[in-house]
C-alpha cells in the first residue's frame, strides 16, 4: 500500500487500481473542530487539483482539492451524521472518497510520507 | 486543501497583548486581528471552549481593545451628539451599550458606556471600542470634542470571565469585604476594587450571553490576575474562535461584520439601545435618518437564520426568498456548538423579515433551505439581581 501527500495536505493510498483521498493530520489539526464535509456524488470525473469535496470547521471552509485524476467510486457516507471522524482518524475512518485511478503515474508524482514530513518541517 | 484560515505567518509585525507569553505558555495558535497577535484557540479546541464557557467560566483577553476615559463639564452631553444611547439616564456605575454615528445615521463603531463618578467637577464615562476602529475613534471624539479630556488607556488589559461559574470564581479574588458586593453587582453595572493592591474596574457585562465580568487592569499585573483565575478548576483559556461562536449564538453584532459604516442601528435591529427620550428629543449626529427608519420602518433588516441540515452558511452568502430573488445576505454564520447545528444572522428586505418565513441561503451556488428565526439562538443568562 503507498499513501502520497499534496503540499495542500491532501493524502491518497493506493490500494489496487483506487486511491482513498482525505486530509492529512496536519489539515485537521489546523482546521481545528470539522462539523460538516460536503463530499462529490459518485460518478463525477476529476483532474488532479480539482476541487473534490470542502471541509468546514467551526472557523473556516477549506477546499479539498483531487491530488491525483480519476472517477470518485465511493464517498465515506459517515461523515454526514459524524463529521468530527476527521479529527479523530483523519487516515482511517475519516476518509473523505475513493477514486478510480485514471492515469497511476500521477501518484509518482507526489510526496511520499518522508518528504511529506520534510515539506511540513521546512513550513513550520 | 487550501483554507481561508492561515496561521499569522508574520506574526512579529503584530502588537502584543500584556498576555502574550502567558498564551504562547498555554499553547494557543496566535493569529493577527485587528494588528494583534490573539489566541483564536487552545488545545482542547474550538467547540470545548465554547462549551466550556456556557457550562462553567471563561477567560479571555479583550486587551486589543480600546480603553477610554472621556472626562469634562459636559462630558455626558457632549457624548450625547455622537451617539443615539441615553448617556444622561446612567447613573454612576452604570453603563450602557450604544453606537458612535456618522452624519448619514450608519454606525462607525459599537461601544460600551460606562458613567464613572464625577471628579473635580468633571463628568467622566469609560469607554470601550473596538479594536480594529479604536485608533480612528478616538482621534474623532478628540478633535471634536476639544472641552473634553479623552485619556486613552494603553497601560490597561481588558479580560473577560465569561459563564455561569464566572461570579463565584471572582468573588474568591476580591477581597472578602468586596465578594458580597461582585456577587449583588446586576448586568451592566460598574465597580472599582481591589486585588492585592490594585485597582481593578469590573463590570458585569461581557459578549457570550451568559453572566459574566470585563476587568480592566494595569497592564503589568494582568498576567498574573489571569494566572490566578486560570489555577481556578472552573477557569479555562478561551480564544477569539469561541468568542465569535459564543456572541453568534447570543445573536450579538460583530463590527466589520454585521453591522458597519453603511448600516444604521434601526435596521440592525439596535432600537432596543435608544431610549425614549432620545428619539423624540435626538441631537446626535444622524438623527435625521435613524429617526426616518423609526418612524416609517428600514428597508431591511438584520434577521436570524436556522439553516436546514448541517452545511454552514458562512458570510457573505446570498438569501434568496423562495422563488428565487435574492433578498439579502449573510453576515455572520457558522456552525452553533451549543446547538448542535449552524445559524446565520444576516440583512433581508423588511417585507421578508418575518420569523418563521423559509428561505434559501446560497452556499457554493447551492440553495440551502433555512428558516428565519428570531434570536438569541441561545438564551441570554445575565443576571439581573435577586
Amino acid at each position: 500500500m503507498t499513501t502520497r501527500y499534496t503540499k495542500s495536505h491532501e493524502y491518497v493510498r493506493v490500494e489496487g487500481g483506487m486511491g482513498v483521498v482525505g486530509i492529512t493530520d496536519h489539515a485537521q489539526t489546523q482546521l481545528g473542530d470539522v462539523v460538516f464535509v460536503e463530499l462529490p456524488p459518485i460518478g463525477q470525473r476529476l483532474s488532479k487539483g480539482d476541487e473534490a469535496a470542502t471541509v468546514e470547521s467551526v472557523k473556516a471552509a477549506a477546499e479539498v482539492s483531487a491530488p491525483v485524476s480519476g472517477t470518485v467510486v465511493e464517498i465515506n457516507g459517515a461523515l454526514a451524521d459524524s463529521p468530527g471522524l476527521v479529527n479523530q482518524d483523519p487516515t482511517g475512518r475519516g476518509w473523505f472518497l475513493k477514486i478510480e485511478l485514471s492515469d497511476a503515474a500521477e501518484v509518482d508524482s507526489l510526496m511520499d510520507e518522508d518528504a511529506y514530513r520534510a515539506f511540513l518541517q521546512a513550513a513550520s | 486543501m487550501s483554507a481561508s484560515l492561515s496561521a499569522a505567518a508574520a506574526i512579529g509585525e503584530l502588537a502584543c497583548t500584556p498576555l502574550y507569553n502567558l498564551h504562547r505558555a498555554l499553547g494557543a495558535r496566535l493569529v493577527g486581528f485587528a494588528g494583534y497577535a490573539m489566541p483564536v484557540q487552545y488545545p482542547s479546541g474550538i467547540v470545548s471552549e465554547h462549551l466550556h464557557t456556557r457550562a462553567r467560566a471563561g477567560l479571555f483577553d479583550v486587551s486589543h481593545m480600546g480603553q477610554a476615559i472621556l472626562a469634562g463639564p459636559q462630558a455626558v452631553r457632549r457624548l450625547e451628539t455622537f451617539v443615539p444611547g441615553d448617556i444622561a439616564a446612567l447613573a454612576p456605575g452604570r453603563m450602557r451599550y450604544t453606537q458612535l454615528l456618522d452624519a448619514e445615521g450608519h454606525i462607525r463603531d459599537d461601544l460600551m458606556v460606562t458613567r464613572l463618578p464625577d471628579e473635580a467637577g468633571r463628568e467622566r464615562l469609560f469607554l470601550v471600542v473596538n479594536a480594529a476602529t479604536k485608533v480612528v475613534d478616538f482621534a474623532h471624539l478628540a478633535a471634536e470634542l476639544p472641552d473634553c479630556a479623552l485619556i486613552v488607556l494603553n497601560d490597561r488589559a481588558l479580560l473577560a470571565l465569561q459563564g455561569p461559574k464566572a461570579a463565584e470564581v471572582l468573588r474568591r479574588h476580591v477581597s472578602s469585604a468586596a465578594a458580597e458586593s461582585v456577587s449583588a453587582m446586576p448586568f451592566m453595572s460598574a465597580k472599582s476594587l481591589q486585588w492585592h493592591g490594585v485597582l481593578l474596574n469590573i463590570s458585569r457585562s461581557g459578549y457570550t450571553g451568559e453572566d459574566g465580568f470585563e476587568i480592566s487592569i494595569p497592564a503589568t499585573a494582568a498576567p498574573g490576575f489571569a494566572q490566578e483565575l486560570l489555577d481556578e478548576a472552573d477557569v479555562r483559556p478561551i480564544g477569539l474562535g469561541a468568542r465569535d461562536s459564543l456572541r453568534l449564538e447570543a445573536g450579538l453584532c460583530l463590527y466589520g461584520h454585521d453591522i458597519d459604516n453603511t448600516i444604521g442601528p434601526v435596521e440592525a435591529g439596535l432600537m432596543w439601545s435608544i431610549s425614549p427620550r432620545r428619539r423624540a428629543e435626538g441631537g446626535f449626529i444622524g438623527y435625521e435618518q435613524v429617526k426616518w427608519a423609526i418612524d416609517h420602518g428600514p428597508s431591511r433588516l438584520r434577521v436570524g437564520f436556522l439553516p436546514e441540515g448541517k452545511a454552514p452558511a458562512r458570510e457573505g452568502a446570498g438569501i434568496a426568498a423562495l422563488d428565487g430573488q435574492i433578498i439579502g445576505r449573510v453576515t455572520s454564520g457558522g456552525f452553533a456548538p451549543s446547538l448542535g447545528r449552524p445559524v446565520a444572522m444576516g440583512y433581508v428586505d423588511a417585507a421578508h423579515a418575518a420569523p418563521g418565513m423559509g428561505v434559501c441561503l446560497i452556499v457554493r451556488g447551492k440553495p440551502l433551505a433555512a428558516k428565519i428565526v428570531p434570536m438569541p439562538f441561545v438564551p441570554h443568562h445575565y443576571f439581573r439581581g435577586g
